[in-house]
């Protein structure tokens, strides 16, 4: 995984997998720190399963017995000096935090998140999103529940619907950058 | 700015020609392999490209949807493609460059691109 924002694709999976109605995913950067989080309100795991996701041998899969996705995004934070958290409740969903210090030279890029979040949107249209970006205090928040009651039965993975998606990201992400 | 007066535009423009799928409807399936090994490969560009191009030739009976790990990782990004009626076709080593003629070869002319299948590569 060469960007953190494939590294959220992943993690997102996981919470789609867990029956997931919503997934709030925010990244947060202040000066040389990047905070990010997925949270989810799906079935959630015992405090012990919680602690067995950073085991790089423990999967619920039964095609490999390697889980490697939890373990990829701990080292990457990690390996900058940031930190990295897992934490859950049985029936109440699980919420994954990462911090990432961008100065560190072991740092990935952010990379194409918009790409990510409409991946997401897209592939799950039934789950809703929602996206918070902030930037040194700037930011902005995309939520498809808003979409959504404005669309009604046009689902959100029309086509017309998805470029909107995608403009939407793109020109938010760039206000707030400037 | 995108605003929701423009999505509400889109709204009524679009919900005149959602048709809505029923389960038997000669309908194509594109399912793109997105766990862990699939993403590290490359699979949201794949992705990307797909919806992009099935957007671009307005092709209403495609849906693109995503699966987790097949067991084949050392093959991904791996896309299969399901055609009513027909044998699943399982693509390997996808890339975005690749998927411009998977949509016109095999999703428009129903035409399988034979040399990205498992079968030319596992020899």
């Amino acid at each position: 995984m060469q960007e953190i924002s494939l590294n959220i694709l992943d993690i997102a999976q996981n919470s789609i997998a867990a029956n997931a109605t919503l997934v709030t995913i925010s990244v947060t950067e202040e000066q040389d720190r990047m905070r990010v989080t997925v949270e989810d309100d799906g079935k959630g795991m015992t405090k012990e399963q919680a602690e067995s996701v950073e085991d790089p041998f423990y999967t619920t899969r039964t095609t490999r017995k390697v889980g490697l996705g939890v373990p990829f995004f701990k080292m990457a934070a990690e390996m900058t000096g940031g930190s990295f958290s897992v934490s859950s409740q049985p029936g109440a969903g699980t919420v994954v935090s990462a911090e990432f210090i961008t100065s560190h030279i072991d740092c990935m890029p952010l990379g194409d998140i918009n790409e990510t979040i409409l991946s997401l949107v897209t592939l799950n249209p039934e789950i809703d999103f929602v996206y918070r970006l902030t930037v040194n205090g700037k930011g902005f928040v995309m939520d498809t529940r808003e979409f959504r009651r404005v669309l009604r039965e046009v689902p959100l993975n029309a086509p017309e619907v998805a470029q909107f998606v995608r403009e939407f990201l793109d020109e938010n992400s760039r206000e707030i950058r400037i | 700015m995108k605003s929701l007066a423009e999505l509400q535009a889109i709204r009524d423009k679009v919900k005149g020609s959602v048709i809505i799928r029923k389960e038997d409807d000669s309908n194509i399936r594109v399912v793109v392999g997105m766990a862990t090994c699939g993403i590290a490969a490359g699979a949201r560009p794949v992705l990307n490209a797909f919806t992009e191009e099935v957007a671009k030739r307005n092709l209403h009976n495609v849906t693109v949807t995503q699966t987790g790990c097949i067991g084949i990782c050392q093959y991904e990004p791996v896309v299969e493609v399901y055609v009513s009626g027909k044998e699943k076709v399982t693509y390997v080593k996808m890339t975005a460059e690749k998927v411009a003629r998977v949509v016109a070869d095999h999703l428009v002319n129903g035409n399988p691109v034979a040399e990205y299948t498992i079968g030319a590569y596992a020899k």
